[in-house]
């Protein structure tokens, strides 16, 4: 193993346990919600390693699509992957939220509707990459990945444009919205938390995929010498 | 309600990361152990 990926692990599990240490203990409690804002600080966040994820998977895709580069193609799977990881715990914790405050587990709002098809999406290009064999996939599944991402701005600016029941962005959103101080930095620690873990979760899973188009190498070679 | 909602968001999120983390454990093994035969094969 590279000494910067152990360097970069442990690095963020420090990150990880600060971030839990100050969602849990050190933020205060919200006077309406009361404890069970605190998933925020997990949702949001998660959210947003999913967005990244899903941003990093557009450009390794449009660069796929411009060289056929394994590598750009290697990284587009990486970051697929990670993101409906991260997208399935957003739409996990958000109903484990929305039943205690809204009195309901889940409703067609342009919100949550919009993230629900966010994941369907990736996972049908993960589907498509795991099923299909043909020689044209890697280009088929960068396509959808460039169709698949325009969901993700609708996903960030439905609150905006539509009136949902989904809570009005806390941050960068109307004139006398956001956080506590004290429940900022918390947000904020756990936002770089979970970036950061999102980050060496596509790192790992990159370099495992370049290994296993290096077994695949490695098997058509051998193939074309038993051909011989 | 709200206790228990808080802790099973958090067991839920860690279950899954834990879950995806075994699966990246299990392939990289696999995927050693053939690229490995492969390369003596070689």
């Amino acid at each position: 193993m590279k000494p910067s990926l152990i360097i970069f692990s442990l690095l963020t599990l420090a990150l990880l346990v600060w971030g839990f240490h100050q969602a849990i203990f050190v933020a205060p409690t919200e006077a309406t919600m009361g404890d069970i804002q605190r998933i925020f600080y997990y949702h949001v966040p998660s959210a947003f390693a999913a967005f990244a994820c899903f941003f990093v998977n557009l450009a390794a895709s449009l660069a796929y699509l411009k060289t056929r580069n394994a590598r750009a193609d290697a990284l587009a799977l990486a970051s697929a992957q990670v993101g409906v990881v991260f997208c399935t715990i957003v739409l996990i914790t958000g109903p484990l939220w929305a039943r205690p405050v809204w009195g309901i587990w889940w409703t067609w709002d342009a919100r949550l509707t919009s993230t629900l098809l966010l994941w369907l999406i990736y996972v049908s290009y993960l589907l498509l990459r795991r099923f299909s064999h043909a020689g044209s996939m890697p280009v088929l599944a960068a396509v959808l990945a460039v169709f698949g991402s325009v969901d993700v701005v609708f996903v960030y600016m439905s609150i905006r444009w539509f009136r949902t029941q989904h809570p009005q962005p806390v941050l960068a959103g109307e004139p006398g919205s956001g956080l506590a101080p004290e429940m900022l930095h918390a947000f904020f620690i756990n936002l770089i938390a979970f970036s950061a873990f999102g980050a060496l979760l596509v790192w790992v899973r990159y370099l495992l995929e370049r290994q296993q188009q290096r077994v695949e190498e490695l098997h058509a070679h051998a193939a074309v010498g038993g051909a011989l | 309600m709200m206790l228990l909602h808080l802790r099973l968001a958090y067991i839920a999120t860690w279950a899954i990361h834990g879950a995806y983390l075994t699966f990246l454990a299990v392939k990289s093994t696999r995927i050693r152990r053939e690229l490995r035969k492969l390369e003596s094969k070689k």
